[in-house]
């Protein structure tokens, strides 16, 4: 059974993903940090999907619509920061800071 | 009979009276027409009196027949003592029989209780087993006057006529019930009338005398109120109604009395009359309450003079008790040094002053005392001593009272203190065990004393309102020759001048008194007092008689006769007063014996025989007619008279005038009569200023140092604890722990508030870091 294997690539594709959402200051690479985490949660739906029967491969399914919207939604917000500030330094937007 | 039993209209009808003008009498019959109501009541009640008067009078002429008396006599329910003790004779005759019959009642009685246990079988056991118990005491305190064998007077004496006694249940308190009724016998219906007639004549005189008052309404209730509550006292059967009728006189007299209240002199008057009057009810209260306790809880008038007649009350009791009425009858009777209330009671109008000095007040002490005969007999023991206490206060008063009346200029201030002195003679009656002596007395003396009273009145009626005789009178016979005639009368009667009513009573006092020999029983130093008093009596109504209606007038304006309202009542009080004394004619006059059917009339109708009253045997007796006595008086009454006239009508005794001025002993003599003896400064100066001075003060120190400090001590220390309270619980307990609470929040949220710092990358750490902590947690605790 691969199953180790896959779970190992998940979890190595989640932590580089957590590594570049909790690191990186560009925006856009968060974004894309988290799409590898999704991601890394898709392979683990599907690699247990295998053993329990199709229902992990639609759940991944909906996990990337939803990604998509996610990702739409959010270089929108992008964008509209880089409009604002001429940056997408995420260091700088700490006006919630209490 | 039924006059005898049915005695309550005749107040009730004043009373009734009163509450009618109380009521209606200023909105239905305007401001001047009260008497409409007053008079009709007062007639009304005057003729049951009188109907009254004539029932008993039957009564007593056919007490042979003591069967009939003797059972509608005394109801049992009023005065159980009393009730036994009228079946006297009848146990009399058969004694042991009688204790045999009452004990099979007792017996029965008993059984009944035993059988149905109900309360009222229980009374009427106790009430048949008291009832054996005294039937015993009465026929023996009956046997010895049987055994002696007395002649006609003996045999009245065993088939005595009975009072009539009614009453209703006052109120009930457990089981003891309280009584209310009337006791009739010679003695209160004598009273009735009396207050009634003068009652009656004071109503009519003062529809012409306080004409156009401005309270005449509010005088006519009062005047009723009066009447009603005197006669409420008069037919009291039991002591506390008493005290109720006691005390109503008094507030009526203190409303009369001050009837013009808005000058101040005449308010002060009526509030020294009542103030007075109150040093003298302690002494009735506590008399009272002792004897009801020595009488077995019992307030019953027969009861208690029975029990104190036949020794179930001990003598010392019977001692304090009547000296502690005689308290009473000093304030109310105005003897000396209480009697200062009485002369300032003539700030009130006239009539009131007639009817408090011949009827309804003053006469009250005498009244009690003779109602209550058995207990100051027995107690301050007049038949077995030269000297007590009853009869010091009338002789002492007697005399310093008429002394007082040759001082005084106010023509009603001659005639209170005259009252005074009258009273005098009367509690020394009492006092030296001349009882019928006394009530003769007072009857005579409220005929005589009103007449000279409304005569007073009708004077000043003339003189513009004035009482003044020395400044403002004088030469008023040829004027109003209807006033001189009977103020003449009234004088004689008063100085006790042979034949007017005042010679007969006076003497029997002074026959009374027994005599000038030095021996037990007789009151030599009463005698003596009342003679002297009877001299100055008459040569002070001589003075009077100078000042008002010879010599020059003094006054302003034209004095006038006065209308038939006021001249009525004189007439018939003066003829009354001329001819009372004929009541109670002496029965032999040197050794000339009056026919029984004229002589001593009052004495059998009025005196009570019974074991209520002191029998021959307790030491009571009848002073015959002292020929030399009498001779005696009625020279020293002339020859007071006489010495006056030479004084003032011959200016005959130059020597004699002026002398105050000149001799100094007179002159301190004079200062002191002018001053009233100085009781008033004693009173006002060293008694009350006491009280109002340095007492007073002693009193505010003490309330300010002692029970101020004291308060103000718990006041100041519980500020104290109050401020340790709010110091250490208040701000550092409870509120350090609210501070503590808010503080450690707000340490908390600023210690937190560092974690926000805004960066989300770094929520986004510490969002891993715990989810790691807690998949961590979690493998282990699963794993």
């Amino acid at each position: 059974m691969l199953l180790i294997q896959f779970l190992m690539l998940s979890a190595i594709l989640f932590s580089i993903g957590v590594y570049g959402v909790l690191v990186r200051r560009n925006g856009v690479l968060v974004l894309m940090s988290i799409e590898l985490i999704l991601n890394a949660v898709n392979i683990n739906l599907v690699a247990f999907g295998t053993a329990s029967g199709p229902s992990g491969q639609v759940f991944a399914l909906f996990v990337i619509a939803v990604a998509a919207a996610e990702v739409g939604v959010g270089l929108a917000m992008l964008l509209m920061i880089y409009r604002n500030r001429r940056s997408i330094d995420i260091d700088q937007l700490d006006e919630l800071k209490g | 009979m039924w006059f005898l039993t049915h005695a309550w209209l005749i107040p009730a009808l004043p009373a009734l009276s009163f509450v009618l003008i109380l009521l209606f009498g200023k909105k239905f019959l305007g401001p001047t027409r009260a008497h409409y109501i007053g008079i009709p009541f007062v007639l009304a009640a005057f003729v049951l009196s009188l109907l009254t008067a004539g029932a008993w009078v039957s009564r007593s002429n056919d007490h042979v027949d003591s069967e009939a008396a003797a059972m509608s006599g005394i109801d049992a329910k009023c005065s159980e003592i009393g009730a036994a003790a009228a079946k006297g004779p009848e146990a009399l005759e058969a004694s042991l029989a009688g204790e045999a019959r009452t004990e099979v009642t007792a017996a029965e009685a008993t059984t009944a209780t035993e059988s149905s246990t109900t309360e009222s079988s229980t009374t009427e056991s106790s009430t048949a087993e008291s009832t054996s118990a005294d039937t015993t005491k009465a026929a023996s305190t009956k046997a010895e006057p049987a055994a002696a064998g007395k002649e006609s007077t003996a045999a009245e004496e065993e088939h005595p006529t009975q009072p009539v006694v009614r009453c209703a249940t006052w109120w009930q308190n457990d089981d003891s019930v309280f009584t209310i009724g009337t006791i009739i016998d010679g003695q209160s219906v004598m009273m009735l009338v009396v207050v009634t007639l003068i009652s009656l004549l004071v109503h009519i005189f003062s529809t012409d005398y306080v004409k156009g008052d401005r309270r005449y309404t509010h005088y006519f209730g009062f005047l009723s109120l009066f009447t009603a509550s005197m006669l409420f006292f008069v037919l009291s059967q039991s002591i506390l109604q008493m005290i109720v009728g006691w005390e109503l006189v008094g507030v009526c007299s203190f409303a009369l009395i001050g009837h013009w209240w808005e000058e101040k002199p005449n308010s002060d008057a009526a509030l020294k009359a009542f103030i007075t009057n109150r040093v003298g009810d302690i002494g009735l209260l506590v008399g009272v309450i002792i004897l009801f306790f020595q009488a077995g809880e019992n307030f019953s008038v027969i009861d208690i003079n029975t029990m104190a007649n036949t020794g179930q009350i001990g003598h010392t009791y019977l001692l304090v008790a009547s000296l502690c009425l005689i308290a009473a009858v000093m304030s109310k009777s105005g003897q000396f040094i209480l009697h200062t209330w009485l002369p300032d009671a003539m700030a009130g109008p006239t009539p009131v002053s007639a009817l408090i000095h011949a009827a309804t007040m003053v006469v009250a002490g005498i009244y009690m005392v003779a109602r209550l005969y058995p207990v100051f007999f027995h107690g301050l023991s007049i038949s077995g001593s030269s000297v007590n206490f009853l009869a010091i206060v009338g002789s002492v008063t007697a005399l310093f009272g008429a002394l007082l009346a040759f001082v005084q200029k106010d023509i009603k201030k001659v005639l209170a203190y005259s009252t005074v002195s009258q009273l005098g003679f009367m509690v020394t009656a009492l006092g030296v065990g001349a009882w019928t002596a006394a009530l003769f007395h007072l009857l005579t003396h409220a005929f005589f004393k009103a007449c000279l009273f409304l005569g007073a009145g009708s004077l000043s009626h003339a003189c513009h309102h004035s009482f003044n005789m020395v400044d403002d009178m004088g030469g008023l016979r040829k004027v109003m020759p209807k006033t001189f005639k009977t103020f003449v009368i009234g004088t004689g009667a008063l100085a006790g001048i042979f034949p007017l009513a005042g010679f007969w009573s006076k003497d029997e006092i002074l026959a009374g008194t027994g005599g000038l020999n030095a021996a037990n029983g007789t009151y030599t130093f009463a005698l003596i007092m009342l003679l002297l008093a009877a001299f100055c009596t008459a040569a002070y109504m001589t003075r009077v008689i100078w000042y008002a209606f010879y010599g020059e007038y003094r006054g302003h304006g034209e004095p006038h006769e006065s209308g038939a309202r006021i001249t009525v009542p004189l007439i018939i009080l003066a003829v009354l007063g001329a001819i009372a004394g004929f009541a109670n004619l002496p029965k032999s006059i040197l050794g000339w014996e009056l026919p029984h059917a004229i002589s001593l009339k009052l004495e059998h109708l009025i005196e009570p025989v019974g074991v209520f009253f002191p029998g021959k045997d307790a030491g009571f007796t009848h002073a015959g007619f002292n020929f030399g006595l009498a001779l005696l008086s009625l020279g020293i009454a002339l020859a007071g008279g006489y010495l006056t006239y030479l004084f003032y009508w011959k200016r005959a005794l130059k020597p004699l005038e002026g002398l105050a001025e000149r001799n100094k002993l007179a002159g301190v003599g004079k200062k002191i009569l002018v001053n009233k003896y100085y009781l008033d400064t004693l009173y006002t100066t060293i008694i009350v200023g006491a009280v109002k001075g340095p007492i007073a003060k002693a009193t505010y120190w003490f309330n300010q140092n002692i029970i101020d400090g004291a308060v103000d001590g718990v006041g100041r220390n519980a500020v104290k604890a109050g401020q340790f309270v709010y110091d250490t619980i208040d701000q550092q307990v409870v509120d350090g722990a609210v501070n503590g609470a808010g503080t450690v929040a707000g340490n908390t949220g600023g210690g937190l508030r560092k974690i926000q710092t805004g960066h989300i990358q770094q929520y986004a750490a510490l969002f891993f870091a715990a989810a790691a902590l807690l998949a961590g947690v979690f493998v282990v605790v699963i794993g």
